[in-house]
């Protein structure tokens, strides 16, 4: 065990799998010697040389089509797209062929080995075009996993299940977390089960529920709610596709209430998708309306980032609300 | 970290000159005149018999294929066909050209490269009519073919996205330390895709093993070359990027043959992209779906139809000695009842059963596929009669 930030816990789950399997590569834009603008990949090239971690040229549907073709042949790719915000010259690539690989060829070939890694989410004064929250427009792929995690201990665990994974996954990393959360990283290799949520903190009255950096942010809502005498069941989702209906629905159950947050804005996000699963197969247990906290349907503004993000204040009123409905 | 100077190759002038397009000429290889007659014998592939008979057999095979299936399509026996008649030089040529072990990722119009490595009538067949003895479990338009112990990539429709893919393809053959290239087929039009200046640089910059095949055939669907680019083909693309280029005639196969040969080899020992533009003429339609007289004139089709592929080569064979008609009269005759006993035998054969609708999305299928399928399974038995095709085979 060693105290890591998450990037640091990204760089060891990639020093690990680069390790493991020769067939592990680590590229995208400045990841090479540089190690990534958020310094991710550092010391990668150093250690495995530069034809498993390199830089790519500036084209982000290059990086991803050349990732296809690489996880297609056999080899473990581990692309990295520097910002989420900067994913959409790949999205013909991903949706159309990273997804589809497999199912077009009648599972002859696929990218099943592919991960692409890429920083995501707001709160560090990034404006429109380095805070974006994109997970529901993958969310709508079948053939993808997305996977995000929330803090240095899952980061790792996941990443390492990721790219063990035969099927593409999106791995998208909080990057408002990358030195802001520290927290005990076993040395070794270990993987977290994808497509199951984590119970962060059992309770009886309401169940929240998020993932990635906004995990924290419900959990200090909570914990606002307690005083109040509210108990809350916090969960971290993880997976994003395929998701854990399983453990959300159980907890429903037992709390009759449903609290979703996310920082992408409301109208099509991930959790529109959620309450609709969860309302299908809780009708009659719900005492009170889903209820989503998520970013406005704005662009992802700069001078009002802290008025636009869910944070724990509208968390904390939102949960009365449901409580008292 | 050593300081670098990226002006240190750049030459300076004292005058404002402004560089015209055109100021590299890129002249085209030919090796058969249009009469199938040798332009430069030193030059001239060696090639035995055999291979130059196998290579005639795939060109006439192709063309008749694409005739009887554009028949079939008419007779609405196939929704969808897309041949590459007047093109099968190109194909073939480069085909021969390469080893068995080199992965062919393709656009959508390269059966002749099926053809040559013996892709079998009926495993077209399945393929075009979608049933359950087709790898790809039916699940794309006719002519998507995609077999793995042929070494040829499935086939997707969007334009291009297979050339970064293939740079990322042959990185991976060299990493592995394979004896073995990408080649990577696309047209002119499929050149102006974004994905289309991505993998080539970066197959450049990152000395992948790969062949960049452009089929320059005069038309992308409707729109000619001439309002598809300014510039001198896509030959010159090859130059900027920093990748050795050669033009070649798409109509003579031994030209086609002998760049591929060369392209091959400098791939393989030193680790780097080739590209190749052959200038050929699509005698066919687009597809299926398209009538060319509403954009070109049946004269243009003809002076093409002069500079027939197949004719060219097969006239050089006869020069050789190597042409035999009874034989190729047998051939043709044998193929075309083939094709008609293919037909017959691939549409009767089922697709497959109803739970392959899930399968292959994920290594396994998630809980939520098995809740969609278990719905559908529900529902098809309840009402057999509209499904026909799966009713029966729910489970």
């Amino acid at each position: 065990m060693a105290q890591m930030n998450l990037l640091q816990a990204i760089n060891s789950a990639l020093i690990t799998a680069m390790t493991d399997d020769e067939k592990v590569m680590v590229f995208g834009e400045d990841v090479g010697h540089f190690g990534g603008v958020f310094r991710a990949t550092s010391n990668l090239q150093e250690k495995f040389g530069k034809a498993r971690c390199f830089n790519t040229p500036l084209t982000e549907q290059g990086i991803i089509g050349f990732a296809n073709g690489l996880a297609a042949q056999g080899s473990v790719p581990v692309a990295e797209i520097q910002f989420s915000d900067y994913i959409f010259p790949a999205f013909d690539q991903i949706v159309n062929e990273t997804a589809k690989w497999r199912y077009r060829s009648g599972g002859q070939f696929s990218c099943g080995t592919l991960t692409i890694r890429t920083p995501y989410g707001g709160g560090i004064a990034g404006g429109h075009y380095h805070s974006q929250s994109p997970e529901a427009f993958f969310a709508h792929i079948p053939g993808m996993k997305v996977v995000i995690p929330r803090n240095p201990k899952q980061a790792k665990g996941l990443l390492l299940a990721s790219i063990a994974d035969d099927n593409p996954v999106l791995f998208m990393e909080p990057k408002r977390l990358y030195r802001a959360s520290v927290g005990e990283v076993p040395d070794n290799s270990y993987h977290l089960p994808l497509g199951k949520a984590d119970i962060v903190k059992e309770g009886k009255d309401i169940t929240l529920l998020a993932w990635g950096a906004q995990v924290e942010i419900i959990e200090k809502a909570a914990q606002m709610a307690e005083k109040d005498g509210v108990s809350c069941e916090v969960i971290d989702l993880q997976s994003i596709l395929p998701w854990d209906v399983e453990t959300i629905t159980q907890s429903v159950f037992k709390t009759g209430r449903l609290l979703i947050n996310h920082e992408a804005p409301l109208t099509g996000g991930f959790a529109s998708e959620i309450a609709a699963s969860v309302q299908e197969r809780c009708f009659l247990y719900l005492e009170a309306p889903i209820k989503r906290v998520c970013g406005l349907d704005t662009p992802y503004p700069l001078a009002h980032e802290k008025e636009y993000m869910p944070d724990h204040l509208k968390t904390y009123e939102a949960i009365k609300r449901t409580i008292n409905y | 970290m050593h300081d670098r100077n990226h002006l240190s190759n750049v030459g300076v002038t004292n005058e404002v000159s402004v560089i015209s397009n055109g100021i590299i000429d890129i002249p085209m290889l030919q090796l058969l005149d249009e009469n199938g007659k040798e332009t430069n014998k030193k030059q001239t592939p060696n090639l035995s018999k055999e291979k130059a008979v196998k290579i005639a057999n795939a060109m006439q095979y192709t063309r008749l294929l694409d005739e009887r299936m554009v028949g079939a399509q008419r007779q609405g026996r196939i929704s969808f066909y897309l041949a590459c008649t007047g093109e099968e030089a190109s194909i073939v040529g480069s085909a021969a050209a390469l080893e068995p072990q080199d992965m062919v990722m393709s656009q959508y119009r390269e059966q002749g490269v099926l053809a040559y490595r013996g892709y079998t009538t009926e495993q077209f067949m399945n393929q075009m009519f979608s049933n359950k003895d087709d790898p790809n479990k039916g699940r794309q338009m006719p002519i998507h073919y995609g077999d793995k112990k042929l070494n040829f990539m499935t086939i997707s429709s969007p334009l291009g996205t297979q050339i970064p893919q293939a740079a990322g393809y042959a990185y991976g053959q060299k990493m592995a330390g394979l004896p073995a290239i990408t080649i990577c087929y696309f047209g002119e039009g499929a050149a102006s895709e974004g994905d289309f200046h991505a993998g080539v640089n970066m197959a450049a910059v990152l000395k992948c093993p790969v062949i960049f095949f452009c089929r320059n055939n005069g038309y992308a669907i409707s729109t000619p070359a001439e309002e598809q680019f300014a510039g001198d083909g896509i030959a010159s693309r090859g130059i900027g990027y920093g990748v050795k280029t050669i033009r070649v005639d798409g109509n003579d196969s031994l030209a086609i043959y002998a760049a591929t040969k060369e392209a091959r080899a400098i791939a393989l020992e030193e680790n780097c992209p080739v590209l190749i533009e052959a200038m050929t003429y699509r005698l066919a339609a687009h597809s299926t779906s398209d009538d060319p007289s509403g954009y070109r004139s049946k004269e243009e089709e003809e002076k093409w139809r002069m500079k027939d592929p197949v004719t060219r080569y097969n006239n050089w064979l006869k020069d050789k000695g190597w042409f035999d008609q009874v034989a190729t009269d047998k051939l043709l005759e044998t193929a075309r009842a083939d094709i008609l006993a293919a037909v017959k035998k691939a549409e009767k054969i089922d697709i497959c059963p109803l739970p392959d609708i899930i399968s292959d999305v994920y290594d396994e299928a998630p809980w939520h596929l098995k809740e969609q399928l278990a719905e559908l399974q529900e529902h098809v038995e309840k009402y057999p009669e509209a499904y026909p095709k799966t009713a029966g085979r729910t489970r």
